[in-house]
């Protein structure tokens, strides 16, 4: 691994203060530091937020979830209050990565990141999430750009995501059979007014599809989605799944998320 | 905790930090430069050469350790990211010359072929058994996800790990 320099900031203040156009923030690491020992990333300066008290913990209220940034995925799946108030989300927590990553990996770090494949960026645009960042509030709608892109500005810290606590909703994935990460998942919210669909792992970048959630805000059953034909062309192909495979796969899981709803 | 400071220092014109780690109830300080991984430090620091580097790539887990109580996959965090920590390795598992029910368990039903991703998976193992004392079967195998062994098929492990169970 190329040569950095290591800071660990106190505050938001210090460390976008400390931000420049060749650092980078570091939470968990879980992808940061992967990336950067294949020399797919190089960093000069590399800012630890994890000392940051304010950028842990979780906040309920009645009709939201607020999660720190630097929240580990762990603390998301053990906590009592969000397994009670959106249990779905907790399910997704528990079933990122492996243990070990879970003991570290952020929840800030996962949607700053925007893997194509990340979970949690699909339970932002399902859960209506609002982006808090240290600078100002971005709407899921409107964070996740493209490919590994987000909104978010050189330097900009992400310090919590706050979620809408939905009527409904559930998660499911179908894994790739060796490393895990989902070749498709699938998030179904049921909120009063309407139904986000939100597919990671399909496209080059999480999407709310527009098709599936018209279908289910008419009529919440799987009925209604059922042998969906939906359009291949922009999907991701590769060596585990064809095209045609994941628009298949994304009807298949969104089906199985409204039945588990 | 209090994290230690991170100061850094000149030696050899490199630039150094200091690293205080308490490593199986030992405390240790060392300079290390910022991008030592903690795996690196163990192994060729610390001269514990327990820790294994299977894939390098965060996969395999043949690198965990416990970080203030938790596993973690050492291959993927910096030493400077963990200061101030306390870690236990393979090495640390030991009472007396005694082995850990762990390692007695995977010895007895033979739990290990060639052995190398031993260290990870006992360590794994062990964590397990901290949150969930009577694990199932599914629930080992899912616990041990980011563990993987070429060798044994698992079946072993799983048992090993039941076994484990009975006695810690």
């Amino acid at each position: 691994m190329k040569d950095f320099n290591y800071h660990s900031a106190k505050d938001s203040k210090e460390a976008s203060k400390l931000a420049s156009s060749s650092s980078a923030f570091l939470a968990g690491g879980m992808t940061t530091i992967p990336s950067m020992k294949l020399g797919l990333a190089t960093y000069k300066d590399l800012i630890d937020i994890k000392n940051i008290k304010k950028l842990s913990g979780i906040k309920v209220s009645g009709k939201s979830v607020t999660i720190g940034a630097a929240t580990k995925h762990v603390e998301v799946s053990n906590s009592k209050d969000v397994k009670k108030a959106i249990p779905s989300l907790s399910s997704l927590a528990e079933g990122i990565g492996d243990p070990q990553v879970r003991n570290r990996g952020t929840i800030g770090g996962s949607i700053a990141n925007n893997d194509p494949s990340a979970d949690y960026p699909s339970a932002c645009i399902a859960l209506n999430a609002t982006i808090h960042t240290n600078e100002r509030k971005i709407e899921a709608a409107k964070f996740f750009k493209g490919m590994f892109e987000t909104a978010l500005k050189k330097g900009e810290l992400i310090e919590a995501i706050e979620f809408q606590i939905p009527e409904k909703s559930s998660y499911q994935k179908h894994p790739n059979p060796a490393s895990r990460y989902a070749i498709v998942g699938v998030y179904v919210a049921k909120h009063k007014g309407d139904v986000n669909v939100a597919v990671t792992g399909a496209k080059s970048c999480v999407y709310n599809d527009k098709e599936m959630s018209k279908a289910l805000s008419g009529n919440f059953s799987s009925s209604s989605i059922d042998g969906m034909d939906l359009d291949s062309s922009e999907m991701n192909a590769d060596m585990h799944a064809s095209a045609e495979f994941r628009a298949s796969l994304v009807v298949t899981q969104a089906k199985k998320a409204v039945d588990a709803c | 905790m209090i994290k230690s400071s991170w100061v850094k220092i000149l030696i050899k014109g490199e630039i150094m930090g200091k690293i205080s780690l308490e490593v199986n109830g030992r405390k240790v300080e060392k300079e290390a430069s910022d991008n030592t991984l903690l795996s690196t430090f163990l192994r060729e620091h610390l001269q514990l050469t327990g820790t294994h580097i299977g894939c390098d790539t965060s996969q395999c887990g043949a690198c965990v350790v416990h970080v203030d109580g938790n596993s973690l996959k050492s291959c993927t965090a910096l030493a400077a990211d963990v200061n101030g920590s306390k870690i236990t390795t393979i090495e640390g598992l030991e009472t007396n010359g005694k082995m850990h029910p762990m390692q007695e368990a995977f010895k007895k039903l033979h739990g290990l072929q060639c052995g190398f991703c031993t260290p990870g998976m006992v360590m794994s193992a062990v964590d397990l058994l901290q949150k969930n004392k009577k694990p199932s079967d599914t629930e080992i195998r899912d616990w041990l996800e980011g563990n993987i062994c070429r060798c044994t098929g698992y079946q072993n492990i799983v048992a090993a790990v039941k076994e484990a169970a009975t006695k810690m």
